[in-house]
């Protein structure tokens, strides 16, 4: 016989959780259902990293993650990002930047430059790109949302413009 | 466990099962997870110079190994050009190999290393050249039961070669290869001592180029040289029409390919060639 539900406890945007989940279920339907909202579906297969979520610091995409194996891990959603209601310095630089059009991709891609920025490393503006390069936006707003990632990352360049382009 | 109910399907990273399964939701699929198996996630590099890739490896550790990016770079340009960050994080070079596609970024390059598998089963353990497992469209010689556990590269196979993986897509990332070309060379007194080219996509299976391998074998590194080598490596391909490329378009993309990736292999030995 098929076990169909499976108690799983993690560490949920810093809290505690004991969860009963269906074991044939993804980990972004199970956020999704416990009224995480912030996490987007989107093509449901791993394309489009709008669904991405950070377990134990790295990027994934929740939809091709069963929500059994969260057992015993860390996971961090948009939910759990800005603290008593502040913006963090990524969020900041997302706004600040106009990175956000209709919002869809949003939190994936803050969730992974987060991950970037405490990661602490220095990223060319190529491999900063190829670090984006599993986010989709559908609003094609890449060069703003580019610009935000550099400045997250304190790595912003500059031109005569005052604009800001990549190298 | 898997002895017990051989109609489980293993699960590892996930990232080509349970897009197939939200593709068909109607099948009703047991699955047994391996990825708690700890030691099936380390590449090592034996004293002998073997190097061990476990099944679950992922392919950003694949990237980020320093012993692989000095030993066979053109598994790390492999893993590189494989989706997108977070599928890399997921994905396992295993589950790349036992998923069967031709499209599959390590396979061109684990056929030019002539990679050597360790399949595992209730029964006894079994190892067969990389070759010889795949059967045909999304069809590997995993017998029921079996489950593979290591990949094993052997330091013939990549000592003294210059490798290169090229893949050709439409997009930069999240994309899958209308043709991957790794190669690999040797290089002696200014000519070719060993070329090997493995292709994927040209064929229902991955492939390797033997009769333009055999050809290049001694001979000068001139333009007219890396043509006809490009030639004779399409008389191994079986490419076919897809709506992602057409068979002449593959088949262009095969020699045009060949040359480039022969080209950067060389490069990266220091060689100089006469083109």
């Amino acid at each position: 016989m098929f076990t169909t539900y499976k108690r799983i406890s993690f560490k949920l945007n810093g809290q505690e959780v004991i969860w009963e989940v269906d074991v044939r279920k993804s980990l972004l339907e199970v956020l999704r259902e416990k009224g995480l909202t912030g996490v987007k579906k989107g093509c449901g297969v791993g394309e489009c990293g709008a669904c991405t979520v950070l377990i134990d610091e790295t990027p994934t995409d929740s939809c091709l993650y069963l929500a059994v194996w969260a057992e015993g891990k860390t996971i961090r959603t948009i939910e759990g990002i800005a603290k008593n209601g502040e913006l963090t310095a990524v969020q900041q630089a997302f706004v600040e930047e106009g990175a956000i059009q209709c919002g869809f991709c949003t939190p994936g891609l803050v969730l992974t430059t987060t991950a970037l920025a405490e990661s602490g490393k220095d990223y060319t503006p190529d491999e900063l790109k190829r670090e984006l390069s599993g986010h989709i936006c559908r609003c094609t707003g890449y060069q703003k949302i580019f610009s935000a990632a550099e400045r997250s990352l304190g790595q912003e360049h500059h031109c005569a413009c005052g604009h800001h382009h990549e190298e | 466990m898997l002895a017990e109910s051989p109609q489980r399907k293993l699960i590892a990273g996930g990232t080509d099962i349970l897009v197939k399964m939200q593709h068909q939701p109607v099948v009703e699929q047991e699955l047994l997870s391996i990825r708690k198996l700890t030691e099936l996630k380390k590449i090592e590099k034996r004293e002998d110079g073997t190097l061990v890739l476990g099944a679950l490896v992922t392919f950003t550790q694949i990237a980020n190994e320093p012993i692989l990016q000095e030993s066979v770079p053109a598994l790390v340009d492999a893993a590189i050009s494989m989706g997108g960050p977070q599928i890399r994080n997921m994905a396992t070079l295993g589950g790349n190999v036992c998923n069967g596609a031709t499209s599959a970024d390590s396979a061109s390059t684990l056929f030019v290393l002539n990679a050597r598998l360790h399949l595992q089963s209730a029964e006894g353990k079994r190892v067969i050249p990389i070759r010889e497992f795949y059967l045909g469209p999304g069809k590997v010689d995993l017998k029921k039961g079996e489950i593979l556990t290591e990949i094993h590269i052997a330091p013939e196979d990549y000592r003294g070669f210059s490798g290169y993986y090229l893949k050709f897509a439409m997009r930069k990332a999240m994309d899958i290869a209308t043709l991957g070309v790794s190669v690999a060379c040797k290089v002696k007194d200014g000519r070719f001592d060993e070329v090997r080219i493995g292709l994927g996509v040209a064929g229902p299976t991955p492939l390797r180029c033997t009769e333009a391998e055999a050809y290049a074998q001694g001979k000068m590194m001139t333009a007219e040289v890396f043509a006809e080598i490009a030639r004779r490596a399409l008389t191994s391909t079986h490419a076919r029409t897809s709506w992602r490329a057409s068979k002449e378009y593959r088949e262009h993309l095969v020699e045009e390919l060949t040359q480039r990736a022969l080209k950067v292999a060389l490069h990266r030995a220091g060689g100089v060639y006469h083109v």
